[in-house]
């Protein structure tokens, strides 16, 4: 079995763990920018992190076979203080030629609020300005569905935004029909208490079909699993579905969202 | 011949003589899927309980928990779905300010309800 993870928070996990999703089968792991568990406190405190998400990490995971791409961005936890936003979107440009930047992510919003939908939109301008790919983070629980739609209406008045190069991630049952419906790719989050699990998230692929969706595991800090994706292919066998339906999921459709990139390319 | 591996998990006599003629996958779905899911909806019976011993059940996560609850056994498909927005937050405008980093798991419905809309269908 092969399979790509698209959304893992590398900088959060042990080497053990890059040894462990190489032996399940993984190609390739993509890192979005995250929230480091508390807020930064300058300007050089991003440019230090994406120096780690460029740099340091790639060679990390390099060490195990293992090609890592990131995406970059300031984390919409983060938005609250819209003048350290601006000054932090205003370096990125600077490693947007990296050789393993495939775009802007995760962006998009925590608590639903007017500083999160500001800077959301500076980040879409930012991602349109470039021609970046888009990778959206949904907001967490009782907040997702009103998050979601505001996304959706945001990215969907902007002229540049090409929906088949966004990413919502983090879908649920309650919205991954309507970001399917308008086009873009849905994310399905595997987690052990929130967003998704194997059993639900294969009954999403059941009932919305398997195309533009991906999964992942979304690991960082908090408590979730590096080999969550490889562990719903068993799910999926167990229901019925062939190998070709399980690398169609685990492995095509991620390549293909990703491959929108001309920076993600594999040794395959 | 199948490899090993290929065959699906089988179903005790008992239970192969009481059940409908289905695929192996669909029945592996209950074989597979009870205890697991048993042992969680006794979770949800004990935690109510508990609440309710502890005098805190008036919490209104509780009280969206007891809403919920109610879905499983109204008799209507998409369960999941629906429990999921019954959680949600039903406004539609931005938050003028931030309550917080993390979300709690339910709507503490803490808006006049004329500002509240239904959320968009898809």
């Amino acid at each position: 079995m092969r399979y790509i993870e698209p959304h893992g928070h590398m900088v959060s996990r042990t080497t053990d763990d890059y040894q462990a999703m190489v032996t399940a089968g993984c190609m390739a792991v993509c890192e979005p920018a995250f929230w480091a568990g508390y807020d930064r406190g300058s300007v050089e405190g991003f440019r230090d992190y994406y120096r780690q998400l460029t740099e340091y990490e790639p060679a990390r995971a390099a060490k195990f076979m293992l090609p890592h791409f990131t995406w970059l961005c300031l984390n919409p936890k983060e938005s609250e203080d819209l003048v350290l936003a601006r000054d932090v979107l205003a370096i990125i440009p600077q490693f947007l030629d990296r050789p393993t930047v495939l775009g802007i992510g995760e962006i998009g919003l925590n608590r639903n609020t007017r500083n999160e939908m500001t800077v959301l939109e500076r980040h879409i301008e930012l991602a349109v300005k470039y021609d970046q790919l888009i990778l959206v983070h949904t907001p967490h629980l009782e907040d997702k569905l009103k998050g979601t739609n505001l996304i959706i209406d945001l990215l969907r008045s902007h002229r540049g935004v090409k929906p088949e190069r966004v990413i919502i991630d983090h879908v649920e049952e309650h919205t991954i029909q309507r970001v399917l419906d308008r086009g873009f790719w849905a994310g399905i989050t595997l987690y052990p208490d929130s967003k998704a699990s194997p059993p639900r998230a294969v009954d999403m692929l059941e009932i919305c079909g398997r195309e533009r969706i991906w999964l992942n595991s979304a690991c960082d800090w908090g408590v979730s699993d590096p080999l969550a994706v490889p562990k719903t292919a068993l799910e999926m066998r167990r229901r019925g579905h062939s190998s070709d339906f399980v690398d169609a999921v685990l492995y095509r459709n991620p390549h293909r969202f990703l491959s929108q990139s001309p920076k993600f390319r594999l040794g395959d | 011949m199948k490899h090993p591996d290929s065959k699906r998990p089988s179903l005790p006599k008992r239970v192969r003589a009481s059940t409908p003629r289905v695929s192996a996958a669909a029945a592996a779905i209950v074989e597979v899927g009870f205890i697991p899911v048993r042992a969680k909806l006794l979770e949800v019976a004990a935690f109510l309980d508990r609440v309710d011993r502890h005098g805190v059940s008036g919490d209104f996560r509780c009280v969206a928990l007891r809403e919920a609850a109610a879905v499983l056994v109204d008799g209507r498909n998409r369960r999941a779905r629906r429990i999921l927005e019954k959680f949600s937050d039903p406004t539609t405008e931005p938050d003028t300010i931030s309550t917080g980093k993390a979300a709690l798991g339910a709507w503490s419905g803490k808006l006049a309800p004329e500002k509240v809309r239904k959320p968009k269908e898809s």
